[in-house]
């Protein structure tokens, strides 16, 4: 993993900012492995990211061309770069409140457009850089800084919405199902077409402390109690797959 | 400049409308990427890229909405494209936030706005010089742009090309304040057989986001040329860092981005003269109106009235010492607004500055113009 590191992140922007136990340490080290795996050149690559922790996962440590863009555009951003030169290998890392709530509209039509592209939204289930507030993907009844009482609003399901609107690779893993997320990412990066990765990376500071987690480590042992693979989930019934989290490849098509 | 470039248009006079020159111009000026949302008036513009557009290797895409059609010129930019978008006053405001993106980021786009009658959606198919200021102090923070103003078809498509160009010099987003009379008059315009093209100043493993001297403008380079360009919406320095605690840092920016363009005003800046050589009251007009005024002029002069008109074909930089050459007594200026740009001539001239202003949605006739020129 060392030379990986070495490989692929400037010196020069290290330590990553992200908070001791966050999830997208582990994120942008699985990212790196898969690209290294597929014998991509980085120098290929562009990354675009929008604003919130995630954004900081490739912006601007990634030894390649990074574009760190405004709250919620990195798709469209990123849309206007591909579409101009193909060449480009274009990934987009962000995370839930940018992709999925003010970038909303966004994921919907690049995924309808099926643009030829990787978007991974790190999704941790809650505004973490700006103080913990309530997302489109916290659960129900999660303590936020803006549901003290526990959220009331259903959470969206990110995969379901982007296969409805017609992205042909769809898929979720988890930070710690580390190998499998490695492996989704590897069959995103080869696919041609809309590929994207519902990333569940825990954050420990804003979501972990106010729901009761003792530690990092806990919150990351939870996410695997509450993960079931898409195989297993087939035979199970609606009560029983109450509160898991399905994990697996969605939609290949084409490939 | 680069030698001619051949237009793909054959050369001749053709009958356009406003809103047809402009999307020809933009071909001509080696645009090879649009994005655009629907809106009036402006939509004829995306209508005929869309198919004019791949005819020369070009990518054509409706996006979604305005905020993600700037962004994906943005985008496309950076991918190596020169690049535009079109829209209308509430489509500008969406368009704001990354406008304010590509300033910081020196991106070089132009943004042709049609504009129309305001507030909100106001009147979608009515004239109006509703943006001035919009298009100047839209984004939040403190910058500059520049924003051309034609009166005629053919001035569409020639400060089209031109707006391409200044954008490549200067690497800012520029403006075609159109509107939406102009963009739906036909007129006569005359096509070249080759234009002038501003190239794109590259250095290799140079820095792309700051120059030695306080008033630069730095080279750039384009994705996938292995330059590992890192761009930042927040303050950066001038190899794309991100530095927000730097309050050196951040004033260095402020001052380049502003000054790059304030300190080539003289370059930037098209002014066009009337009948000024001791003219006691000159109209300062712009756009369609400023054919009102010429008439107007003209009729005052003809029975004795010595007048003149200031034409801006520049509107930012804000032609601010042409305004204060004028050796006149009173100024008077003619806007579809209650009073815009007018302000600006105030804050510069010490003379008396009159207002004549039209709201209703209607063009401006020579007729307004004339009694203020008369009303001594
Ligand atoms: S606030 Fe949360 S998501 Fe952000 S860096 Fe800290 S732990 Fe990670």
């Amino acid at each position: 993993m060392e030379a990986t590191w070495k490989k692929y992140l400037r010196r020069e922007t290290l330590p990553l900012p992200f908070c001791p136990g966050c999830g997208h340490g582990i994120l942008l080290g699985a990212i790196l492995r898969a690209i290294d795996a597929s014998g991509i050149d980085i120098k290929d690559m562009l990354f675009v990211s929008g604003i919130g922790c995630a954004g900081w996962i490739p912006s601007p440590h990634i030894k390649a061309d990074t574009m760190h863009v405004t709250h919620g555009r990195p798709i469209a951003f990123a849309t206007g770069a591909k579409l101009f030169n193909p060449r480009l290998k274009v990934m987009v890392v962000s995370g839930d409140g940018d992709l999925a709530s003010i970038g909303g509209n966004h994921l919907i039509h690049a995924a309808r457009r099926d643009v030829d592209m990787v978007v991974i939204c790190a999704n941790n289930e809650i505004y973490g850089m700006t103080g913990g507030q309530v997302s489109p993907t916290t659960g129900l009844g999660a303590k936020t800084t803006t549901t003290l009482a526990g959220n009331v609003e259903p959470p969206l399901d990110l995969c379901r919405l982007v296969e409805a609107a017609g992205a042909s690779y769809v898929a979720r893993s988890t930070v710690f199902h580390l190998e499998h997320l490695i492996g989704i990412l590897k069959k995103a990066l080869s696919h041609k077409g809309f590929s994207f990765i519902d990333a569940l990376s825990p954050c420990p500071v804003q979501y972990g402390r106010r729901n009761l987690y003792a530690s990092a480590s806990e919150q990351l042992k939870d996410l695997e109690k509450r993960c079931i693979s898409l195989e297993k989930a087939r035979d199970m019934t609606q009560e029983a797959l109450k509160g898991k989290i399905i994990i697996g490849e969605f939609v290949c098509r084409g490939d | 400049m680069s030698p001619k470039t051949k237009n793909p248009l054959p050369p001749g006079n053709y009958f356009f409308e406003g809103n047809q020159a402009c999307a020809e111009a933009a071909i001509a000026a080696g645009c090879r990427f649009f994005a655009g949302y629907p809106i009036s008036p402006s939509s004829e513009i995306m209508e005929r890229l869309s198919w004019r557009l791949p005819e020369v290797g070009g990518v054509f895409i409706q996006m979604e909405d305005e905020i993600a059609s700037i962004s994906a010129v943005i985008g496309a930019v950076w991918a190596g494209a020169r690049a535009m978008t079109a829209t209308s006053g509430p489509g500008l405001s969406l368009m704001l936030e990354n406008i304010g993106y590509a300033i910081i980021t020196e991106t070089p786009c132009v943004i042709v706005d049609v504009q129309r009658a305001g507030p909100s959606t106001g009147q979608a198919t009515r004239p109006y010089d509703g943006d001035i200021m919009q298009v100047k102090w839209g984004s939040s923070g403190d910058y500059q742009i520049i924003a051309l103003a034609p009166w005629s078809v053919q001035e569409v498509y020639d400060l089209t090309i031109r707006a391409f160009n200044l954008a490549e010099l200067y690497r800012v987003p520029v403006f075609v304040m159109s509107d939406a009379a102009l963009a739906h008059l036909r007129e006569d315009c005359r096509i070249p057989e080759g234009v002038d093209i501003v190239g794109r100043k590259k250095a290799i493993g140079a820095p792309h986001f700051g120059t030695e001297g306080p008033a630069g403008v730095p080279p750039m380079a384009s994705f996938g040329e292995g330059e590992g360009l890192i761009l930042t919406g927040s303050t950066h320095d001038k190899f794309g860092y991100r530095k927000t605690q730097d309050p050196n840092i951040q004033k260095c920016l402020v001052d380049r981005l502003n000054e790059k363009v304030l300190s080539n005003a003289k370059e930037i800046i098209q002014t066009e003269e009337h009948f000024l050589k001791g003219a006691e009251t000159v109209v300062v007009a712009y756009g369609l109106v400023a054919r009102a005024a010429l008439a107007a002029v003209k009729e005052a002069r003809s029975v004795g009235i010595n007048v003149g008109l200031l034409r801006l074909k520049t509107l930012w930089p804000f032609p601010k010492e042409e305004i204060r050459a004028l050796r006149a007594r009173r100024i008077i200026v003619p806007e579809l607004n209650r009073g815009q740009l007018v302000r600006e001539v105030e804050r510069v001239t010490k003379v008396e500055v009159i207002y004549v202003n039209r709201v209703d949605g209607e063009v401006m006739g020579p007729g307004e113009i004339l009694e203020a020129i008369k009303r001594q």
